[in-house]
């Protein structure tokens, strides 16, 4: 019965999508941060709605972003995956979730972040795209070794 | 499948221990003097290391093998905004094996990746040196055994990344670390939180002199000018840090003295004189282990 009230909130928020894809649990305050990371800025054209500091059962507060028609490609999905772990992928057809999933953070991160490190080769014009070990501790620089602990989101390029 | 030498980090103990091994039956004449003829080895140096440089030619050279370089950095396409990649995937048609030094953090790494003939680090920007840190490890191991000495660091531990190649090594064998450095300097405490996961034991102290008595090896590392507003406040702390005879009055009667070097004013030159005294002992090692290398990744 909770969870019904939770969702009626919700609506009163954000309304529903009838194709697309709606990103939930999403760490609060990190909402403008997906939104950033997904490309979509002042000048694209999808229809978006977001959500900030909603409550919820599991997280005390969380973030949503409704994106219509529109599908995330696994690289997007692992951006994600970066800044908020916890964040589910449900896929909107006909306003019903036909498709439901969590992110998971890959082992190796290949061309999404950028190395804080301004000496590091990584930063200059080789072709190369930036590479990181995902660690306990943090993402790994393969090139310089720095390891990235903080701030993941002001990174990803 | 080319065989690499980046960082130091890629060894464990046992490969450590054998290249050292190696470097020791080279350093006894017990070696082939042909081994690497008709080899070629390519020095790429992006910012100048003449002693570097020359150590690695001489060791090639012993080995029977020749090395080719480009004449200033200046004269060449690297100058001309060529890609790093690109001059490596170019030099790994003249050459068996590349030597690299370069101003950017993981530029050997970078060079790995796009080379078809060996790459050896000689030195990427703040970032690694391995075949300093394996002459470091060889020059102790001459005087004594690594496992559970005491060893003292001094000077520039913040950015010295002699020291932090060393102290990463250090920690496969057991060694105790005592640091001594000013004020601004210190070892990164990224790299302190590091050495103590792989169960090392760190000691900060104030001076050198707290702590003569017990260590059995003094690796000093040279402050550079920069680093202070001005020649007074650099002075002021140099002499606070620097190796005299008389500090060495206490100090064990086995201890060594290693130094990086060039040196600046860190160690008084009436040190040289002493037996602990093993700079420049340090630095001839440099052939040896670097000839371990070659062989090691050429053959
Ligand atoms: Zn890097």
């Amino acid at each position: 019965m909770k969870k019904e009230e939770n969702n009626e909130k919700e609506e009163l928020l954000v309304r529903r999508i009838q194709n697309g894809t709606v990103i939930d649990h999403i760490a609060p305050g990190e909402a403008l941060n997906v939104v950033k990371i997904l490309g979509i800025t002042g000048s694209t054209t999808e229809s978006l709605s977001i959500a900030t500091n909603v409550p919820s059962d599991q997280m005390g507060k969380k973030d949503i972003v409704k994106l219509s028609n529109r599908e995330l490609s696994k690289e997007e999905v692992d951006r994600i995956a970066l800044i908020s772990p916890r964040a589910t992928i449900n896929i909107i057809r006909n306003y019903k979730v036909c498709e439901k999933k969590g992110v998971e953070v890959p082992e190796l991160i290949e061309g999404l972040v950028r190395c804080p490190n301004p000496g590091c080769i990584s930063n200059t014009n080789e072709p190369i795209r930036s590479r990181f070990v995902v660690t306990p501790k943090g993402l790994h620089c393969i090139y310089c070794e720095w390891v990235l602990t903080r701030d993941i989101p002001s990174h990803i390029i | 499948m080319t065989r690499h030498i980046i960082s130091i980090k890629d060894f464990d103990r046992r490969q450590i221990d054998r290249l050292l091994d190696n470097a020791k039956r080279i350093d006894a004449q017990k070696y082939d003097k042909t081994a690497l003829n008709g080899k070629i080895l390519a020095t790429l140096f992006f910012e100048p290391s003449t002693r570097t440089r020359m150590s690695f030619e001489a060791a090639m050279a012993r080995l029977g093998g020749t090395s080719i370089s480009v004449g200033s950095v200046e004269a060449c396409s690297m100058a001309k905004g060529e890609t790093l990649a690109d001059t490596i995937r170019v030099v790994s048609g003249y050459a068996d094996a590349i030597v690299i030094r370069h101003p950017k953090e993981g530029a050997a790494r970078l060079a790995a990746q796009f080379a078809s003939v060996p790459v050896i680090n000689a030195g990427d920007g703040a970032g690694q040196h391995p075949s300093q840190t394996l002459l470091d490890l060889y020059t102790i191991r001459q005087s004594m055994k690594l496992d559970g000495i005491n060893l003292a660091l001094i000077g520039d531990l913040r950015y010295g990344r002699t020291a932090h190649s060393l102290a990463s090594a250090l920690s496969l064998y057991h060694v105790k670390l005592h640091t001594i450095s000013p004020t601004g300097l210190e070892l990164p405490p990224a790299l302190i939180t590091e050495l103590g996961e792989k169960g090392m034991e760190i000691i900060d102290h104030d001076e050198i002199k707290d702590i003569v008595k017990e260590v059995d090896v003094i690796y000093v590392t040279r402050i550079q000018r920069e680093r202070f507003p001005d020649s007074a406040s650099y002075f002021n702390v140099t002499s606070n840090y620097r190796i005299t005879p008389e500090l060495l009055e206490s100090a064990k009667k086995h201890a060594i003295i290693l130094h990086p070097l060039p040196r600046v004013d860190e160690i008084d030159p009436r040190v040289d004189r002493l037996p602990n005294a093993k700079y420049f002992e340090q630095s001839k090692n440099g052939v040896p282990v670097r000839m371990a290398m070659l062989m090691q990744v050429i053959q």
